[in-house]
């Protein structure tokens, strides 16, 4: 996943700190009311005034939230009558936590991006999150409908692959926003001065063997590749896309497209002692447990740097956005090239990125308001804007093949700024790729896969530096430990659920098992007395 | 029976309001004065400040110290986190992170004496303890700032790292944007803060503005965990005036170079 950018050193930013006591005020507050199902209104009620939320997530990026600001002014140009909210939030892990919140007291955004993952969660309640085919098919408000007042995409348009990843429980639940995948951005300079040579696919084997060799010191303890005392050959960022992506390449379980979970097994192990053979050389770190890959990059301490598509104007020496300062930047080569494979005969990369999805209401033309303003997302104006600010490809065949997007990844290296040759290399190598492209199943529980599926390697990682043992004995601690943690060992019926909305709210917290007994013994008491009062009357 | 009965919707309401009212979050300013700790013994075990300074990265560290501020409680995965500055009368120790439970967040007021096992770690510059464990003991320390405008732009700056600290005389100057260009406001005037670093944020999200002194200038924030925009010194930040002197305090935070948390703001002597 995308995560957060720069100049926020809070590695996990505040979640809604008391998730289960929300869901457990749900009960409490009895505020939220389960919704009709959405129906398509006969007609879009122009007369009156509609005020919806629009929840939306950036990169810290200037550019972008001025994107959306543009859009929205745009957008209620076009539609006098509706009013857009802009609420903006920096992490999907934050936007997910406060909906999850919202869900509890009724108060929903109207709009929300999102991740697929976190959807399966809101699926809480009964019809909360819009099914979106009939509004897709709809003859007058759908995806390019006649009655749209702007030039929107039909549901043909947008790149197929990208909207079957909103695709779960039998419904589409999203449309795709933006679309990233993860590179690696590669200090070719250092790779040469080694005496290697990039190939045309990058391997996990090469990029070890690299990375081994940049671990060489001279009799000063500097590194011989940097002359400087700080050298992580390979450092990735999220480890829940590199367990995930290793996993897939080697064609090795991870869990059902039902929920059961697969993760726990020989190949897992198999990885995790590589990677902790590489950690212990010093050749391997994370970004949870060093920092920024981009930070170390640019500081000529990095050769290998995974991250998201989308990170990559922080990449190289002249990035537009840099996170240090500029005397410890050093001068290289950047290379783009796609994630290390395991058979670069058949390359596999994760697909990644923003989705929207809308929140049902009472008022269905709130609801229809929500809708068109989605669909404006989709307009090339915002698809090509928003694409432009990072190494994002824009989600339908219509904005990407229009001139003024082609134009733009023509000039790439034209200059360091809109057409900074990174950036533009990095979105090229989705479009080339989108075919090799996957993503994982969608299910409630499988956010929480996700994250194990991270921990495993960020706690071997952890182990291996503090020198503990890694051995079979480790690995029965460690995959035990990540099962509790992330109550992977609940029913996977619970967690297949998305059909049937429910999400697996855990145990019940003693207070609440009281509370709830308290009230039953209450209401027994009080219907005897009652059945005393009438005998005793009787008699 | 009456009674009985409403004894028993009594203990419900209780049970409710214990169920229902356990919702907010506090978080310390790290304001007060010196209480003192002239006894400040570490226990069997224990490492002293210096012990501490000098141990390895990754290597497992006990250390006894009082809490200053906290800066959030949440809960991930069914498990509460808290993110805590802490400090003795030798120095300061960042918990990151730790493992706790809302009703122990809870106990963590200013001044609280914790020990506390975890692993020394460094993110970005940031040397702090993660995956600790703690334990709340009898003592009571509430640090003074020091004043260490003189420090900085000196190496000597980053042993102070994390401890409560003051900065006296400074100069507000404009907001940058990161290609360099100073920022204007609705009005035209020369901004003073940044909602985020670049100006990407809203009310309520960190407010950055750079400070001046002996002609370098530096960027400090507004932690919005620590301090958020119900917060004095929230407030004080968005009225800020390019030019305006200021003294400040906060926490010698570190990212990538010194990038202090503040949480007071007030006009110069």
């Amino acid at each position: 996943m995308s995560g957060t950018w720069k100049k926020i050193p809070k590695r996990a930013l505040l979640p809604a700190f008391v998730l289960g006591c929300m869901l457990m005020l749900t009960g409490c507050h009895g505020s939220r009311q389960d919704l009709e199902a959405f129906a398509v209104p006969e007609d879009f009620d122009a007369s009156a005034q509609h005020e919806i939320t629009f929840w939306a997530k950036n990169d810290t990026n200037k550019t972008q939230t001025t994107i959306y600001e543009q859009a929205i002014a745009d957008f209620q140009e076009l539609y006098p009558n509706i009013k857009v909210n802009l609420r903006l939030y920096t992490d999907y892990g934050k936007i997910y936590n406060d909906v999850i919140t919202n869900i509890a007291t009724g108060t929903t955004p109207n709009v929300c991006i999102t991740y697929p993952d976190h959807i399966a969660t809101y699926l809480t309640g009964t019809n909360l999150v819009v099914p979106l085919e009939e509004l897709f098919r709809h003859e007058k408000y759908g995806l390019g409908g006649r009655e749209v007042l702007f030039d929107a995409p039909s549901a043909d348009e947008i790149i197929p692959q990208f909207l079957e990843e909103c695709s779960f429980g039998g419904h589409y639940y999203a449309v795709p926003y933006m679309r990233s995948t993860e590179a690696c951005y590669i200090n070719k300079t250092y790779v040469e001065a080694l005496g290697y040579r990039l190939p045309e696919v990058l391997t996990w084997d090469f990029v070890w063997e690299v990375a081994e060799a940049a671990t060489a010191k001279d009799s000063e303890e500097n590194y011989v590749v940097n002359g400087q005392k700080v050298m992580i050959p390979f450092i990735y960022k999220s480890t829940d896309n590199m367990m995930i992506q290793m996993l897939r390449q080697k064609n090795a379980d991870y869990s059902t497209a039902e929920g059961e979970i697969l993760l726990f097994h020989d190949t897992t192990e198999d990885l995790l002692r590589t990677i902790a053979e590489h950690v212990e050389t010093g050749a391997f770190s994370t970004f949870k447990v060093s920092s920024y890959p981009a930070n170390f990059l640019n500081a000529g301490q990095c050769i290998f740097a995974v991250d998201s598509t989308a990170g990559a104007t922080w990449m190289g020496t002249d990035a537009p956005l840099l996170d240090i300062s500029k005397e410890q930047l050093v001068e290289f080569e950047t290379e783009v090239m796609t994630i290390p494979q395991f058979d670069p005969e058949h390359p596999q990369m994760i697909s990644q990125g923003p989705s929207v999805c809308i929140f049902n209401k009472k008022d269905s033309q709130e609801v229809l308001a929500s809708w068109l303003f989605v669909q404006y997302l989709l307009s090339d104006k915002v698809q090509i804007a928003y694409s432009k600010t990072e190494g994002y490809v824009p989600v339908t065949s219509k904005a990407q093949s229009t001139a003024e997007y082609q134009e733009y990844l023509s000039g790439c290296g034209e200059d360091n700024t809109e057409h900074y040759d990174v950036k533009i290399k990095a979105a090229q190598l989705l479009l080339d790729n989108t075919g090799h492209t996957f993503v994982t199943p969608v299910f409630s529980g499988s956010a929480s896969l996700r994250d194990a599926a991270g921990q495993l390697i960020e706690n071997t990682v952890k182990s291996v530096r503090r020198g503990q043992t890694i051995d079979d004995a480790y690995f029965d601690t460690l995959y035990s430990d990540i099962i509790s943690r992330y109550r992977l060992d609940q029913s996977g019926q619970n967690r297949a659920s998305v059909s049937y909305g429910k999400a697996d709210l855990g145990k019940l917290p003693l207070t609440s098992v009281i509370l709830l007994w308290s009230l039953a013994g209450v209401w027994l008491l009080i219907i005897l007395y009652v059945f005393f009062r009438i005998l005793k009357k009787k008699r | 029976m009456k009674k009985m009965t409403a004894l028993f919707l009594s203990l419900a309401l209780v049970f409710a309001c214990v169920g229902c009212g356990n919702s907010g979050q506090t978080s310390g300013s790290g304001e007060g004065s010196n209480a003192g700790v002239e006894n400040d013994v570490k226990s069997e075990g224990v490492m002293t400040y210096e012990e501490y300074a000098a141990a390895a990265l990754e290597s497992e560290v006990v250390i006894e110290a009082y809490v200053q501020a906290k800066q959030s409680w949440w809960e991930k995965e069914g498990q509460g986190l808290c993110t805590v500055y802490t400090q003795d009368k030798d120095g300061a120790y960042f918990l990151y992170d730790m493992p706790c439970s809302k009703e122990d967040y809870d106990k963590l007021v200013p001044g609280t004496k914790l020990k506390v096992t975890g692993y020394k770690a460094e993110w970005s510059g940031e040397v702090e303890i993660i995956d600790a464990t703690f334990e709340i003991i009898e003592g009571s320390y509430i640090a003074q700032a020091e004043d260490v405008t003189a420090l900085l732009g000196q190496e000597d700056l980053i042993k102070k790292q994390n401890k409560f600290v003051s900065f006296k005389g400074m100069t507000v100057e404009a907001a940058k944007d990161p290609d360099g260009n100073v920022i204007t406001d609705e009005n035209g005037n020369e901004a003073a803060f940044l909602y985020n670093w670049d100006g990407s944020g809203q009310d309520g999200d960190d407010l950055y503005f750079n400070v001046s002194v002996n002609g370098a200038t530096y960027s400090f924030l507004v932690e919005s965990y620590l301090c958020d925009n119900t917060t004095d010194v929230y407030a004080a930040v968005k009225n800020l005036k390019v030019g305006d002197k200021i003294d400040m305090e906060g926490f010698l935070y570190w990212y990538n170079g010194v990038n202090p948390h503040i949480i007071s703001v007030k006009a110069a002597n």
